[in-house]
């Protein structure tokens, strides 16, 4: 069982013996997503040119950035086995702060706002962080609370009230319409995102700290690893990718309000684990995350580029889910199986 | 209320002590006292307790007309917080419950308006539920892939499917005379007649759970899997049939929804799961597995339930029953580990009054076992 946890990229002896750089892209845990998105990518432009003409470029980044930023945060905290179903409410409360502190404070720099709704993210990020690390109960159980009470506090300060893209600076706006080199500005927000949060977990101390918690927790408190500390921080990053997040759906659309963000968890979750992170933890990258965010939002627009119906969608989603845990499941076993005989013949 | 017999049998599960370091209540008491002073029973003291209260200061609340709709608005969750204990206990989870609902309606809907005869509707329409629920325990319980992320997917998957099926569309043109049978009560009580069926549900899964070896067996399956199977329970099975049974029940819950608001919609149950999911860990099974009962997620249901709609009565903004839920779930689990860390604390600082570091490495010891249960 611990063999078939650990993660493939620390997973020894096999490794070293058939390396090779072929044989170590076969192996990289976002391959299948990234051939899916690939395949879907190009068999949609085939049937359509459009798809991938300018506008549509920009439409399905713009469409892909706020899902990508959440399940980059996502994947932070289900590496270290754990989980945080509140982020679709810590967007919600974070879009609405941002559109009362545009009311509120006429004038206001737009990086204050960033910085303020990321400071609201961390705290609310926190308190799930430090209430399953201090309490000891299962994340599942205290994020599902927390999505009613930060729900609940949204729908309280909000009320009736929503604030439509003209209560914003133009300037605020123009960042999901404006482009450079045909990526839209929140896009290339969330690309820099991606690239600092991967190099922390592959190149960092508490970065890998997070891999060996969520591989095994106990193995890795034994080795000295700061636990409480570690999961805490993995709760808290996502707070303020869910914050960030929550300042970039204000900025995309129209509206925010006392609903904003409801039901956005498992989609999240669901992007995740469709890009090869590992729902039990230990395995997976960010990267991946972002690439299987990346996915399920390229299909709706695929969808409909093709013509399908789109009520389909959400059971493709579904079926992507599903096929992405069965091979997950057989990397793991095929991982296994290499281990045993390399151990078998290094006795 | 309680459910004597459950407490009284020797079980497995309370011999293994390895796990019950969260829940400090059951731990070494016997007899009556377990009974008495268990996690479900409190939570079902905490409900006697609000009726009377709710029943003396909150007016209108003491009168048919509120019995019949609370009673009227509780029952999805009720129905399907029943198997979900069942699954729960086992240690493992369903999700999709509510979208096997939805996916239900969305079916009858159809169905329906094709023109086919209510009754064949009906079955069909259970059916589906079935299939739903073998779905999941095919990948579950056959294939071994975990709960978690299956029904993540298969909640997306089964909402898909009744997109796929209705579209936007929403059928509302059921035979009177059985939508208003749903609505009707019970002569002049103001219990709603369909109460007569879910009771009976209850009772089939309360006397499953508690007074059959299958229903032991899903205990010893909650706390150690591999000890399960050495004293010979069937897990394979035992999971994949709790499944269809949750299916089943979340269709009849799907059926039940929509014939009492007459209208069959992709999205009717949306986000029920969790709901239930609070209701029943509120009630006292561990999301850990191998504790709990259905007496005390019945009580977290009506609790919730009897709260929202006292609130409501009260003139309350929706806004603070949403709060109430989060925090009634955080605050029951949240609790006990504060009890157990205390009392440890105070422990062993009684115990070990001369080494200044000994409160420190019993927290330590606490985090360690927390870590590894988590999931």
């Amino acid at each position: 069982m611990t063999i078939g946890t650990s993660p493939p990229d620390t997973a020894g002896t096999a490794m070293r013996r058939t390396s090779g750089v072929l044989a170590s892209v076969l192996r990289l845990r976002e391959l299948p997503v990234t051939l899916a998105l690939i395949a879907l990518v190009a068999l949609t432009y085939l049937a359509n040119p459009l798809f991938l003409g300018q506008q549509g470029m920009k439409d399905l980044l713009l469409n892909a950035t706020i899902v990508i930023i959440l399940a980059v945060g996502q994947a932070m905290v289900i590496i270290t086995r754990n989980v945080d179903l509140s982020v679709g409410s810590i967007l919600g409360i974070v879009a609405f702060s941002t559109g009362t502190l545009f009311v509120a404070v006429p004038g206001i720099p737009i990086v204050l706002i960033f910085l303020s709704g990321m400071a609201l993210g961390a705290l609310l990020g926190s308190v799930n962080g430090f209430l399953v690390t201090v309490a000891k109960v299962p994340s599942l159980v205290i994020t599902l609370g927390t999505l009613y009470i930060y729900r609940g506090l949204n729908n309280a300060w909000a009320g009736g009230t929503q604030y439509f893209a003209g209560d914003r600076p133009d300037s605020f706006g123009a960042l999901s319409v404006d482009t450079i080199a045909g990526f839209p500005l929140i896009t290339l927000i969330a690309i820099v995102v991606v690239i600092i949060i991967a190099i922390f977990m592959a190149s960092t101390r508490p970065g890998r700290d997070l891999c060996a918690i969520g591989s095994d927790p106990e193995a890795a408190k034994l080795f000295g690893i700061p636990v409480t500390r570690r999961v805490l921080l993995a709760f808290l990053s996502n707070g303020v990718l869910a914050g960030l997040a929550g300042v970039l759906y204000a900025s995309r659309f129209n509206s925010v309000g006392a609903t904003t963000g409801t039901g956005l968890e498992f989609d999240i979750i669901a992007a995740a684990v469709v890009g090869g992170v590992a729902i039990f933890g230990g395995s997976g990258t960010v990267v991946g995350a972002a690439i299987g965010a990346l996915l399920l939002t390229t299909i709706t627009s695929a969808l409909t580029a093709i013509r399908v119906d789109k009520f389909w969608q959400q059971a493709i989603v579904g079926l992507l889910i599903l096929a992405a845990i069965v091979i997950d499941r057989i990397a793991r076993i095929r991982t296994a199986k290499k281990l045993r005989h390399s151990e078998a013949r290094d006795v | 209320m309680s459910n004597p017999p459950t407490e009284l049998l020797p079980t497995a599960t309370n011999k293994s002590g390895t796990r019950s370091a969260g829940v400090p209540t059951a731990r070494g008491r016997t007899g009556i006292a377990r009974i008495l002073l268990g996690r479900d029973t409190v939570m079902i003291y905490a409900l006697i307790v609000f009726i009377i209260y709710a029943a003396l200061f909150i007016p209108r609340f003491y009168s048919p007309v509120s019995t019949g709709f609370l009673l009227l608005d509780v029952i999805p969750a009720l129905l399907i917080a029943l198997p979900m204990t069942l699954i729960i206990i086992t240690g493992e989870i369903d999700l999709s419950v509510a979208s096997i609902a939805g996916l239900t309606s969305a079916l009858m809907g159809v169905l329906w308006a094709a023109g086919l005869d209510i009754g064949l509707v009906l079955i069909i329409s259970l059916l589906a539920g079935v299939l739903a629920g073998a779905f999941n325990g095919l990948l579950v319980a056959v294939l071994g892939l975990p709960s978690l992320a299956v029904t993540i997917g298969t909640l997306a998957l089964f909402r898909g499917l009744a997109l796929v099926v209705i579209g936007d569309n929403a059928v509302a043109n059921f035979p009177p005379a059985l939508t208003s049978f749903f609505t009707s009560k019970l002569g002049g009580t103001g219990i709603p007649t369909v109460m007569i069926g879910v009771v009976l549900v209850a009772i089939i899964f309360g006397v499953v759970l508690h007074l059959t070896p299958f229903g032991r067996g899903l205990f010893a399956l909650g706390y150690s899997k591999e000890a399960a199977i050495f004293v010979g329970i069937k897990v394979v099975r035992a999971k994949f049939w709790l499944y269809v049974a949750s299916g089943s029940v979340s269709a009849l819950a799907g059926i039940y929804w929509t014939l009492r608001y007459s209208s069959a919609r992709s999205d009717n149950a949306s986000g029920l799961e969790l709901t239930v999911i609070a209701a029943v860990l509120l009630g006292g099974v561990s999301i850990f597995g191998g504790k709990g009962s259905i007496p005390g997620a019945i009580a977290g249901v009506l609790l919730i339930g009897t709260i929202n709609f006292t609130l409501r009565l009260g003139r309350t903004s929706d806004v603070v029953l949403i709060i109430v839920t989060g925090s009634l779930l955080i605050a029951s689990v949240v609790a006990p580990s504060i009890i157990d860390g205390i009392t440890k604390w105070l422990h062993t600082r009684r115990h070990r009054r001369t080494l200044p570091q000994a409160p420190a490495s019993g927290a330590n010891r606490a985090t360690a076992s927390g870590v590894q249960e988590g999931k």
